[in-house]
């Protein structure tokens, strides 16, 4: 299964086209948003944007877990980290996130053992060779990974390895989802619906759109899935048709993964969730089952500051959709890649690290 | 968070998975995909397959794609 | 605990070496231990008539007409022996490499190693056998070297230090500032082995086709500039990869680079990693390639030069620069779906990301 063919600029050219011609004839501009860091990604690796017709404006939500992740997490990740004999195990997503202090790298620096894995089983390896050591993992990441972090908890248990905990800080998209079609400020044609996310939830999770008059199609992330996402969201704007459409059929289907959804839910149930920039979505979060309380690092008694988000930064309203990167005073202006001030700048697909890698330019190249 | 690549899986056991894409080959988990066998291609996040590649949509994907690209050829 | 054995006696190009059992304190005391490691490991392994005198300095012959190039570096990998090469090759290659760049021959260099206490005597050995095959390939000799040994816990294993000399023919000057607007770009071979080698090995990948590039170039290069092709500077991309000489050269050579994706040569392997591990190629060391800035008339003209070299097979053009515009990326890349993209600087250590 060759991922060549889904970048063939042939076919990419002949998408691109259809998405000329649609957009001709479009009455006014559609606006569409991803949902997904993933999303950003791809269209950013691909050079998409530039590409998109001018009558299609494509914007970034809320779907870089890293920047939602509230500053009292990562401050309870680092408070953690300092105590004797935990090691903590967190996504690489997670390193460089500013918190109300230091970032995980900055505290590794200071001492604080903080590793970087690749799979929650990676952490569980190191529960499992170092009884001494309690491993904290940082459980974050939407739906896709939900089930990952289920699959290691399932086989400490089954294995009976003590020393492997959760610091929970999951998250679902349709709470987040609804609120942002709610959002008067916000208006949203349509979603490119997150192709991984939907191959663990199913399509069939987003049907909730239609009652809100938004349509959202599921895509993949090679570039022509995010192009024909887009297409087929133009040609239901344009039609006033407002379902649920999958051009990732090749993964994704209206049901998704039982069994996956099955081991989530043994280990997890919906908690009222704090995203950054929207205050608390109820439902939104999932958090460790009262049974599993011997897993949940957040019942640990740690000293926390009070969070402190920094002066000036407007993740917030970035997140929300409601002004893009550069309206906030800090953006390039203290705030960049190199020395990120929210969340928003940290991620490589957050939408302002985004903007500022890619948006920023006047155009691209000289001539 | 959805960085997720499709592996061909070259070994299944109830122990656990190996896939394989490009020559690299790595561990996988395959509680999520119990009807996969050796040979078949899934998809692996975070050390986990979490779903089939559907062979069938995965060639009906390619063939659109062709389509749109022989279009091009003809213009 | 086990006796320690007496050295056992080894075989390098040719010559017979003594490798002990395991690094002690005393090997770098200076006293017996130290002497017998230099004479009877060392000078044997890495074999030329300045090092044998073993005297406070190499007293050297006159250099060839020309200006002298130095440089210096340290060497400090993990794991230090790997697919494909090991510390003692790496920091061999690393130093004749950055001599080479700058158009100079590459003479003579220095070895100074800092060994932990208990470190194997397998890796000392495999890392003595890589610098010497590394040194016979780019035909350079190293004159001084140098041992300390650290407390157990406080060094890595092994780490080395190195110093480089060369001379830059009479008539040669390559540097940044002598691009212009329209120069091809080339590399000499796929990007990225060996950032994905290490890589591979750090997070439980298994990819039995990757290994590290690491590989002297000096004479490919010489090849390469005696072909009378108008280079105006060369580059080998290894710490922070192609992107960061790009930056690099973009700055300084006040020009936009524009690469072009789909003439990058990459090998499947190390996308593959990649792709795993949500990073990019171009981001990633390279140990035994070249950029080369050339004169666009005479960018075929290189091209087939390299590919008649061992160390230059695959090479391809990659892109090209052209005039700075200000408000425009310093390095753009044309995509392999047909978009453009600024090509960004890593903040930073890439890490493996899962969005």
């Amino acid at each position: 299964m060759k991922t060549a063919p889904f970048a063939d600029p042939k076919a990419m050219a002949g998408i691109l086209t259809e998405l000329q011609n649609e957009a001709k004839t479009l009455d006014r501009r559609v606006t569409l948003m991803e949902v997904c860091g993933t999303h950003t990604h791809s269209v950013a690796r691909a050079g998409l944007r530039r590409m998109m017709p001018e009558m299609v404006r494509l914007i970034s939500g809320p779907g870089c877990p890293v920047c939602v992740t509230p500053v009292d997490y990562l401050d309870r990740a680092l408070a953690l980290a300092a105590l004797p004999n935990i090691t903590v195990c967190t996504f690489g997503d997670l390193m460089r996130v500013p918190s109300s202090t230091l970032s995980l790298e900055q505290a590794r620096a200071e001492g604080a053992t903080v590793e970087v894995v690749y799979s929650p089983l990676d952490a569980l390896a190191m529960a499992r060779d170092d009884s001494e050591k309690k491993v904290i993992f940082l459980a974050v990441g939407f739906e896709t990974t939900v089930p990952t972090i289920a699959g290691a908890l399932d086989e400490a248990e089954r294995e009976a390895i003590p020393n492997f905990m959760l610091l929970p800080g999951n998250k679902t998209m349709p709470q987040v989802m609804r609120v942002l079609v709610d959002d008067p400020d916000l208006d949203v044609d349509g979603f490119l619906l997150p192709g991984h996310v939907s191959v663990i939830t199913g399509w069939k999770l987003f049907e909730f759109l239609e009652a809100f008059k938004v349509a959202g199609v599921v895509a993949g992330f090679m570039p022509t899935d995010v192009a024909q996402g887009v297409l087929a969201l133009v040609r239901l704007a344009k039609e006033g048709r407002t379902e649920i459409g999958n051009v990732y059929g090749r993964v994704v289907t209206a049901d998704g993964n039982q069994h996956a959804r099955d081991l989530v839910d043994r280990y997890f149930e919906p908690s009222d969730e704090i995203w950054r920039g929207f205050g608390m979505v109820p439902g939104s979060g999932l958090g460790l089952r009262s049974e599993w309380a011997h897993r949940d690092a957040s019942k640990i008694e740690v000293e926390v500051p009070p969070p402190a988000e920094p002066v000036g930064c407007r993740c917030g309203d970035v997140l929300r959709g409601v002004i893009d990167p550069p309206e906030c005073p800090l953006f390039d202006s203290g705030c960049d890649p190199d020395t990120p001030v929210g969340a928003c700048m940290v991620s490589s697909e957050g939408t302002c690290s985004a903007w500022y890698r890619h948006e920023r330019w006047a155009s691209e190249a000289g001539s | 968070m959805c960085l997720a690549i499709p592996m061909k899986l070259i070994e299944c056991s109830e122990f656990g998975g190996v896939a394989e894409i490009d020559g690299v080959r790595r561990q996988v988990s395959v509680i999520y995909t119990p009807e996969a066998e050796v040979g078949d291609w899934v998809l692996v996040h975070a050390g986990f397959a979490i779903s089939q590649v559907d062979a069938d949509e995965a060639a009906k994907t390619l063939e659109l794609l062709r389509e749109y690209s022989d279009a091009m050829v003809d213009l | 605990m086990q006796r320690l054995v007496p050295p056992r006696a080894v075989g390098v190009g040719g010559r017979i070496v003594k490798v002990p059992q395991r690094v002690l304190l005393a090997h770098g005391g200076g006293g017996r231990l130290t002497r017998r490691l230099v004479e009877e490991l060392f000078v044997p392994a890495l074999h030329n008539p300045h090092l044998a005198t073993l005297t406070d300095a190499a007293v050297l012959p006159e250099l060839p007409p020309g200006r002298p190039a130095m440089t210096t570096d340290a060497f400090v990998v993990d794991p230090p022996i790997f697919a494909g090469g090991d510390l003692g090759c790496l920091s061999i290659c690393g130093t004749v490499n950055d001599v080479a760049m700058s158009g100079a021959k590459p003479l003579w260099l220095t070895w100074a190693l800092i060994l932990e206490e208990g470190a194997e005597g397998e890796l000392i050995e495999t890392c003595v056998k890589g610098a010497a095959r590394a040194a016979e390939e780019a035909g350079i000799s190293v004159v001084a070297g140098d041992t300390k040994v650290v407390p157990r816990g406080k060094g890595d294993g092994i780490f080395a230090v190195t110093a480089g000399l060369g001379v830059v023919p009479p008539g040669r000057d390559l540097g940044d500032a002598h691009i212009e607007s329209g120069d091809a770009i080339l590399v000499s071979g796929p990007i990225g082995d060996h950032g994905a080698t290490i890589l591979a090995h750090r997070h439980d990948l298994d990819a039995p086709g990757l290994k590290s590039d690491c590989a002297p170039l000096n004479h490919l290069t010489e090849a390469v500039l005696e072909s009378g092709a108008a280079v105006r500077v060369m580059h080998d991309p290894t710490r922070g990869g192609v992107v960061t000489v790009c930056h690099e050269v973009a700055e300084r050579g006040a020009t936009q680079i524009v690469l072009d994706e789909s003439a990058i040569p990459v090998r499947r392997e190390v996308a593959g990693v990649c792709d795993l591990l949500g990073m990019d190629p171009l981001a990633l060391a390279c140990e035994g390639r070249v950029l080369i800035w050339v004169a666009s008339a005479d960018a075929e003209r290189v091209l087939g030069v390299m590919h008649s070299h061992p160390r230059g097979e695959n090479a391809a053009i990659i892109g090209h620069t052209q005039e700075a515009v200000p408000g425009t990326p310093p390095v753009v890349m044309k995509t392999q779906v047909g978009g453009v993209r600024p090509l960004d600087l890593l903040s930073g250590l890439d890490l493996p990301r899962i969005c």
